[in-house]
């Protein structure tokens, strides 16, 4: 029960969107394809589920090659960004689709919609028209209508990109439950690295149509395969690791790796200062140098002692060349 | 080159361009070869040079271009208001506006004929004018307004901000963005108004006669057939070359749209706005004088108030003017819309899946079928009915007999009406919406019953209905083709007023007002039917 991807290569004409790419998933664990938009992570999730064709390479389920599987044989759920949710069938109708396509007995078909719409908090809903939901109510729809008949991986393509901040911070810790209370395989795309963090059990990092890290999360967040990721990670600034006291040549600091505390062993002047929800960034002189800090209120021009977070910072690997 | 992508594209465009044939077929047997055999049989018998230098000919085009060009800017500028009240204001009576606006595109063009004289009893070319203009109101609000229900509203709002007045805003940003829906209705109504044969037959008379009324009297009174293929090529040349224009006009529009929802953009009226609601309301109005006139004509007689007319549609009409009663004529008609309707649709509803697919698959062959499935619609049908009469006996059993001769003359005519009311609503279709069922297990086959059909299926009844008041309206190929012992009711209603006898008349206008009674109640069900401003009529 596991997915392979090898050595896939999809063009577009002059463009290769993916670029030889390999991957596994393993049965019940949740893949996030993580990286910015246009770097070809929604079209390798395409060529997954055989909406697109690959020039090169395979897709195997279990070893065998689903090449000449069309889209619709391959037992995938998919759901996009924005849902695509049938506006002629309601709530019940939606998640039955699968079901009735898998010629389901009616009996059993609604007790599985019940079962589902419980699972995605939308209980009662069955007779709801799917163009009055809102957007994250069409996403919970639309997650149900995947899962219903299954499925024996799940692909989601931005599955909340299209919500709100809130909602998206919120439905993305329920996404996690979710896809483990149903012990879904799963692979997810997404540019978010919140949600890439919350939803997976392990991330790749895509970049220009390849893969560049395949990790837990922790390791990717703590150590980027190097600089370009790093920066893709929220990492503006690079510093040697002696900085920070490491022994590293090189680290990386998020907005968040320095913290004004009086307890600090760095010191350094307050230049600019912006208030966020619930901390304030600071722009901060250190011996000649600017660094972002984050820290309680304090006036412009103020002398402060800062400390390292260790969850701010990421160790890249020592390059013998260190390019950049 | 030969990457498997492009090997998979050429297969499903081999495959779209096959399907093709099928409608291509039936155009080709039921419209070109009638067609073609009435014009090399003109061109056979010789004397098309002389009909081409003759200052009559020539006079005859300018005449005819000259009244479509002239009834094409009073349905643009009547239109406008009309479409601005449809697209952008929240008013009460809206569907009563939609549906009215709608009445006299379908109306039968006897009908309206009729209407006119009963306010112009001797014709003229001002009534010519006006009564084209009168049908085709619709055509220029419905798709100008189809498109401006659409368009983002903050394009104007930017340019209200920086400064122009609301006049200014409206030339320099509204109008630009509505020219690619104005111009393609502009093409449809020329091609319309240039083709219009009941309208000037009855208001024209004698004296005013343009290609299509010309084309009709040589052939049927004096079996010029040379002069009639020569005007028919004349008038072949006018449509195909309006018909590429409209195409371009299209291509434009569909390419530079980034469309909203009608509900978002909508709102009550303000100010000056209201000047527009009002001159749309006078527009109505003014569309809605010739049908109460024709409805009061019918009830009254030089007695007062009479409802004789309506009685004597169970009679063959005085002294026996017609082979059937008017009620068996009515019958009639309905049988035969019923059965070109059945036909439009299912040649129509494959066209459209087959240009959906042509076009999906990159194939160029899309727009040159699109633009086939207009033609009928601009070429004289006077031209197709005498057409079937030499042609359709080589036939298998001698189909000039057959009851279905007219209905498919008449189809020719609803098809691209129908092809033109499915055709936006399949291309809005999200393609992920089909990929999403296919994730979900469905097939092919399954994902266009399941996904495609309903999502069309009110615009499909919609166009059913449209259609088949179309077909129940048409009079240029019914009046050639329909057997004497069978007329429709339109072809009653002409001979009934080409005949003496106040009752006859009375008769033909109690035969109009019924007419006119269905084709409402078919655009009344249309209206509740149809998905919201979608279409192009």
């Amino acid at each position: 029960m596991s997915l392979r991807i090898e050595h896939i290569t999809v063009r577009y004409g002059q463009t290769t969107a993916v670029d030889d790419v390999s991957l596994d998933i393993a049965d019940g664990e949740v893949v996030a394809l993580l990286g910015p938009s246009g770097c070809g992570k929604s079209t390798l999730l395409r060529t997954v589920a055989g909406l697109e064709k690959a020039d090169d390479g395979e897709v195997r389920w279990d070893g065998d090659d689903l090449t000449g599987t069309p889209v619709h044989e391959r037992g995938f759920g998919l759901v996009f960004q924005d849902g695509q949710l049938f506006p002629h069938r309601d709530v019940a109708g939606n998640v039955a689709f699968g079901l009735r396509m898998a010629k389901v007995d009616k009996e059993v078909r609604l007790k599985r919609i019940d079962e589902l719409l419980e699972l995605v908090g939308l209980d009662g809903y069955q007779h709801r028209k799917v163009t009055q939901l809102s957007g994250g109510e069409q996403q919970r729809v639309a997650l149900a209508r995947a899962l219903a008949p299954q499925p024996r991986l799940l692909l989601l393509d931005e599955p909340l990109s299209a919500l709100d901040r809130a909602l998206r911070e919120q439905l993305a810790v329920d996404l996690a439950r979710l896809l483990r209370e149903a012990g879904a395989t799963a692979l997810v795309v997404t540019h978010d690295h919140d949600e890439a963090f919350t939803l997976a059990d392990r991330v790749a990092i895509m970049r220009k149509g390849k893969i560049r890290q395949v990790g837990p999360p922790a390791e990717v967040w703590r150590e980027p395969a190097d600089v370009e990721t790093a920066k893709f990670l929220g990492c503006n600034k690079f510093v040697p690791g002696s900085f920070v006291g490491l022994a590293n040549d090189r680290v990386g600091l998020r907005a968040s790796a320095l913290r004004v505390d009086p307890a600090g062993t760095l010191e350094g002047v307050v230049l600019e200062r912006v208030h966020r929800r619930d901390h304030v960034r600071l722009l901060v002189e250190i011996d000649g140098d600017e660094y972002e800090a984050v820290g309680p209120v304090t006036e412009i021009g103020d002398r402060v002692r800062l400390v390292v977070e260790q969850d701010g910072l990421a160790v890249l690997r020592d390059e013998p060349h260190g390019g950049q | 080159m030969a990457h498997p992508r492009s090997r998979l594209n050429r297969r499903s465009r081999l495959n779209w361009t096959l399907a093709a044939l099928l409608p291509l077929g039936f155009l080709a047997v039921f419209f070109a070869w009638p067609v073609l055999a009435i014009i090399t049989l003109g061109l056979r018998e010789g004397g098309i040079s002389e009909a081409l230098t003759s200052a009559d000919t020539w006079e005859l085009v300018a005449f005819t271009l000259g009244q479509a060009a002239a009834a094409t800017v009073v349905a643009v500028i009547t239109g406008l208001p009309v479409a601005f009240v449809l697209a952008r204001c929240k008013i009460r009576g809206l569907g009563v506006l939609r549906a009215a606006v709608m009445v006299p595109f379908v109306l039968p063009t006897v009908v309206v004929g009729l209407a006119f004289r009963a306010f112009w009893p001797d014709g003229g070319v001002l009534p010519i004018v006006l009564a084209n203009a009168f049908f085709n109101v619709a055509v220029v609000a419905r798709t100008v307004g189809g498109l401006w229900a659409h368009t983002d509203r903050r394009a104007e709002d930017a340019a209200r901000a920086l400064g122009a007045s609301r006049p200014r805003a409206f030339l320099s940003v509204v109008l630009p963005a509505l020219a690619p829906a104005i111009g393609s209705a502009a093409a449809v109504v020329f091609l319309f108004c240039a083709t219009s044969f009941g309208v000037v037959l009855i208001l024209g008379g004698a004296r005013y006669r343009t290609l299509e009324t010309e084309i009709y009297l040589r052939t049927v009174e004096l079996f010029d057939l040379s002069g009639a293929a020569a005007l028919s090529l004349i008038q072949f040349a006018a449509v195909i070359a309006v018909l590429l224009l409209g195409a371009l006009a299209r291509r434009r529009r569909e390419t530079a749209l980034a469309l909203k929802g009608r509900e978002e953009l909508a709102r009550r009226p303000t100010g000056g706005e209201w000047a527009v609601v009002a001159a749309a309301g006078a527009v109505v109005l003014a569309l809605l004088t010739p049908v109460v006139g024709l409805i009061i004509r019918s009830l009254s007689t030089r007695d007062g108030w009479s409802l004789a007319g309506y009685r004597a549609l169970a009679t063959t009409g005085e002294r026996g003017t017609l082979s059937v009663s008017g009620v068996e004529a009515a019958l009639n008609s309905l049988r035969t819309a019923t059965d070109a309707t059945a036909i439009a649709l299912v040649v129509g509803v494959f066209s459209a899946f087959v240009l959906i697919g042509l076009k999906r698959s990159g194939s160029r062959v899309s727009e040159a079928l699109d633009t086939a499935l207009m033609l009928p619609l601009g070429v004289s049908a006077v031209t197709v009915g005498f057409g079937y009469l030499v042609t359709m006996d080589a036939l298998p059993g001698d189909f000039r007999t057959s009851p279905l001769l007219v209905p498919l003359a008449q189809a020719l005519v609803v098809t691209p009406l129908v092809v033109r009311m499915v055709l936006p609503v399949l291309r809005a279709v999200d393609e992920r919406l089909r990929q999403a069922a296919a994730t979900l297990g469905a097939g092919p086959a399954r994902v266009w019953l399941e996904v495609d059909l309903p999502l069309v299926g009110r615009s499909l009844v919609a166009a059913a209905g449209f259609g088949f008041v179309v077909a129940l309206g048409e009079f240029g190929a019914t009046s050639f083709l329909a057997r004497p012992d069978a007329p429709t009711l339109p072809v009653v209603i002409a001979r009934l007023m080409s005949r003496p006898g106040a009752l006859n008349s009375q008769m033909a206008y109690a035969a109009c007002a019924l007419l006119m009674v269905v084709t409402i109640a078919c655009v009344l069900l249309i209206e509740r039917l149809r998905v919201p401003s979608s279409g192009e009529f």
